[in-house]
């Protein structure tokens, strides 16, 4: 029971984008001004992004009540007349959390895990410390069972039991290929060596997905605890986590937490009294893509360029430094104190036949909840979609939603019904990927999106193998020629046969689930590549070569907005007396649409 | 680019102060360049001959990881730098139209860097805050929701901040030294 009111500021990554620093100081100022007594904390993401930035205050004996979406210049008055007169300010809460008792006049605040729709259908495993606790403080993380499930297993099992106990659990690599992680672990294990390594991939490179750096950013602890676990069951005394350097505030509090869990002895030296030594540092990572290919990640680590190699040998024979090495990504290793916490048995009852427990999803493009989900596996794209992310805005139309970044391809709506796991999404041309979802909307070009991801792998692509090094760069021509109107008929059967080509015969993961992107869209809107081919038109009005910006006259009040917004000066005209659009002067940057109140600038394909 | 007067000195001394905590293990090679690159700002030919020579490795082995890896630029980067998220999320709201805002103000294109220093435009692949798309990061600090006409708002911004921190008449020519002076400061 906390003695004197907490506040809790979510201060990950986007609600410092969002403002949260500032937030932070003028409830400082705020509580000092007011001579009030409270705690003032910070927390990690608790995935609703959408309504950044997040402010919970507890007062004892009363549930934690969350309030979202506060600026600066309010939140001191919402805390003091929270904490001072008991009064929560309905413009901004969103819900409570936990036990306690409330004034008669807010019942009706809503039950924050259970009856806000975005958490509803959610289970929080792997996220169950994220926005709960101080990341940087880790007896936080261990009055929560922090460091639980590493005595258990250090003072009861024996490694072979602790590899048996993830392999019941079913519990498969999060990062993207799902390869069951008990055998991964098992042949390390068996591996022969006197030396071996646990290696965590944190280098989330998939753009769109954050759902690695919100662990390592709201609870690093736990993926510390998977990793010395890991480390305990295969024979590992030291392990590294690869994370990528664009995630400042992760590589910071992920050091502050291995030096944390060293003064605790839960790492280091005889750990917890046995005979168990487990050591970690943090490498970052400098950029490549291609490092979240687990042979390309380790020569990263051994100082080399980032480049795949054959396999085998596995890294679990052969992996760092020549060593055998076990390699799961960040939230793999989150997952594994939850197996051992709650039991393999629970673990496996969630989910489905062959993908067990939950998911986590970066939920981002055109919908109305933007955030961060944990679901159980085999929950239906429907489900996600509408029910946890709102749909789209203004209800508008669902097109597609793109899975697994730039390995993944596009769902269209005919398959809303699909269920979320491994196999049913590989089976639909994507893949589960690293757990990016961005939904699109009719206003969003296919084609479009399938030259931005191939450009993407293409700029990535490490240049070691000639498919992926010069096939990617073939299609991105043909996908550039369609989207600019120089789309020739005989294009689509040529990026068919490149991308069979390219998938079948690359060295690693990036080259072989490069053209996903590409093939999916044929398979499922062919019809849009064939319109920006013959018809030279893009329906969703997004490739800009393919677009003429024009003025309604009747529109159009001649306010003279855009004039003076038009970076090139391509529009003119009087004063009250309409605008026209000079189109061959025109660079199509959008300013004038940005500008116009009358909603009279057209794009025209 | 040219090394500035001076910065041959300063780049010398850097890199040896740097590579003096390391060891000439090879795995130290990548932290290295990141300690250099933080240092210096970039890494100039002579900076990684110096690493090369330090960890026993020839120089090209240096020069394959700096061109391997996006973080490792060849030119010295501006004073404030930009860089323009291209994740999927922010491309799918018009990422590419703020790159091209920033291309036209600044009269560079992406990865290049003003003649006079003081800006340079990047493409990151995600910053990770999908939910503010489309996000630029302007020195380390992450702004969302852009348009182009924010990016106008933004340039006016540094530039009155630049205006700040030089004299009130802010001549160009006197940039170099100046610049020069600031850096030997904040060491």
């Amino acid at each position: 029971m906390t003695a004197k009111p907490k506040i809790i500021v979510g201060l990950g990554t986007c609600g410092i984008a969002a403002g949260g620093q500032d937030v932070y100081q003028a409830i400082e100022k705020a509580l000092a001004e007011n001579n009030i007594d409270a705690e003032l904390t910070q927390t990690g993401c608790i995935g609703a992004c959408e309504n950044e930035v997040l402010v919970d205050i507890q007062k004892p004996g009363q549930p934690r009540i969350t309030y979202g979406k506060v600026p600066p210049e309010e939140v001191g008055n919402v805390v003091t007349e929270h904490i001072v007169k008991d009064q929560i300010s309905r413009d901004f809460v969103l819900g409570k959390i936990g036990e306690g008792d409330l004034p008669a006049e807010y019942e009706d605040i809503p039950v924050f895990f259970e009856e806000l729709p975005f958490y509803q259908k959610q289970n929080r495993l792997c996220l169950r410390n994220c926005g709960f606790i101080n990341p940087e403080i880790i007896d936080e993380y261990v009055a929560r069972e922090g460091y639980e499930a590493l005595k258990k297993v250090i003072t009861t099992m024996k490694p072979e039991e602790v590899v048996e106990e993830v392999k019941k659990s079913g519990l498969r690599g999060r990062g993207g290929g799902g390869f069951p992680s008990g055998l991964k672990w098992e042949f390390t294990m068996k591996a022969e060596g006197d030396k071996k390594y646990i290696v965590c991939n944190a280098d989330e490179g998939d753009p769109g997905a954050f759902m690695d750096r919100s662990i390592l950013e709201g609870d690093p602890h736990s993926v510390l605890e998977g990793m010395a676990i890991a480390g305990y069951a295969v024979g590992a005394d030291e392990g590294y986590i690869y994370c990528r350097a664009e995630y400042p505030l992760a590589v910071k509090r992920l050091k502050l937490a291995i030096e944390q869990a060293k003064e605790k002895n839960f790492l280091g030296n005889n750990i917890l009294g046995a005979d168990f030594n487990f050591d970690l540092k943090v490498k970052e990572g400098a950029g490549a893509f291609v490092c979240g290919e687990e042979t390309a990640l380790l020569m990263s680590i051994e100082g080399k360029r980032g480049m795949p190699r054959p396999r085998p040998p596995f890294p679990a024979q052969k992996g760092l430094f020549d060593k055998p090495t076990c390699l799961n990504n960040v939230e793999t290793f989150g997952n594994v104190p939850v197996v051992f916490l709650k039991g393999a048995d629970y673990f496996a009852s969630i989910g489905t036949e062959g993908s067990k427990g939950t998911k986590v999803f970066a939920l981002t493009g055109s919908i109305n909840r933007t955030g961060l989900a944990e679901v159980p596996m085999g929950i239906t794209i429907q489900e996600v979609v509408y029910d946890i992310a709102g749909g789209l805005p203004g209800d508008g139309e669902f097109k597609a939603v793109q899975v697994g970044g730039p390995s993944g391809g596009c769902i269209p709506k005919d398959l809303l019904h699909l269920p979320i796991d491994y196999d049913s999404l590989t089976d639909a041309g994507a893949m589960m990927g690293s757990g990016g979802l961005v939904i699109m909307g009719l206003d969003t070009c296919m084609v479009d999106i399938a030259r931005y991801f191939l450009t993407f792998t293409q700029s990535e692509s490490c240049g070691k193998c000639t498919p992926c090094r010069e096939g990617t760069k073939r299609m991105l021509e043909i996908l550039q020629r369609i989207t600019t109107g120089e789309g020739e008929p005989e294009d689509i059967e040529k990026l068919k046969t490149l991308g069979d080509a390219i998938s079948s015969t690359s060295l690693c993961g990036l080259g072989q689930t490069a053209p996903n992107p590409v093939l999916t869209t044929l398979r499922y809107f062919q019809d849009e590549y064939e319109k920006h081919i013959f018809d030279k038109r893009c329906p969703a009005g997004i490739c800009v070569d393919l677009l003429i910006y024009a003025i309604d006259p009747e529109l159009c009040d001649g306010c003279r907005r855009c004039v003076k917004a038009c970076p090139v000066d391509a529009i003119s005209g009087e004063k009250k007396e309409p605008h026209v659009i000079d189109t061959e002067a025109c660079i199509k940057c959008g300013a004038c649409l940005e500008k116009c109140k009358e909603e009279a600038i057209k794009l025209q394909s | 680019m040219e090394l500035l007067e001076g910065e041959r000195e300063e780049i010398l001394n850097k890199v040896n102060e740097i590579v003096k905590g390391y060891d000439d293990n090879r795995e130290n090679l990548i932290p290295i360049l990141q300690k250099v690159q933080m240092g210096i700002g970039y890494l100039p030919l002579l900076a990684q001959e110096k690493i090369a020579e330090a960890l026993n490795i020839p120089p090209v082995d240096v020069y394959g990881l700096a061109t391997f890896y996006n973080q490792f630029r060849l030119n010295p980067p501006g004073k404030h730098q930009v860089q323009v998220c291209m994740g999927t999320a922010c491309h799918m709201i018009g990422g590419q139209i703020i790159m091209d805002s920033f291309e036209r103000r600044l009269e560079i294109e992406e990865g290049e860097t003003t003649s006079d220093r003081e800006f340079s435009l990047e493409r990151v692949a995600c910053v990770g805050c999908c939910a503010i798309a489309p996000v630029v990061v302007i020195n380390d600090f992450v702004e969302g929701k852009v348009s182009p006409l924010r990016v106008d708002g933004i340039m006016l911004q540094l530039q009155e901040g630049k205006e700040d921190s030089n004299s009130l008449e802010g001549e160009a020519e006197d940039k170099s030294p100046e610049e020069k002076n600031e850096r030997g400061n904040q060491e």
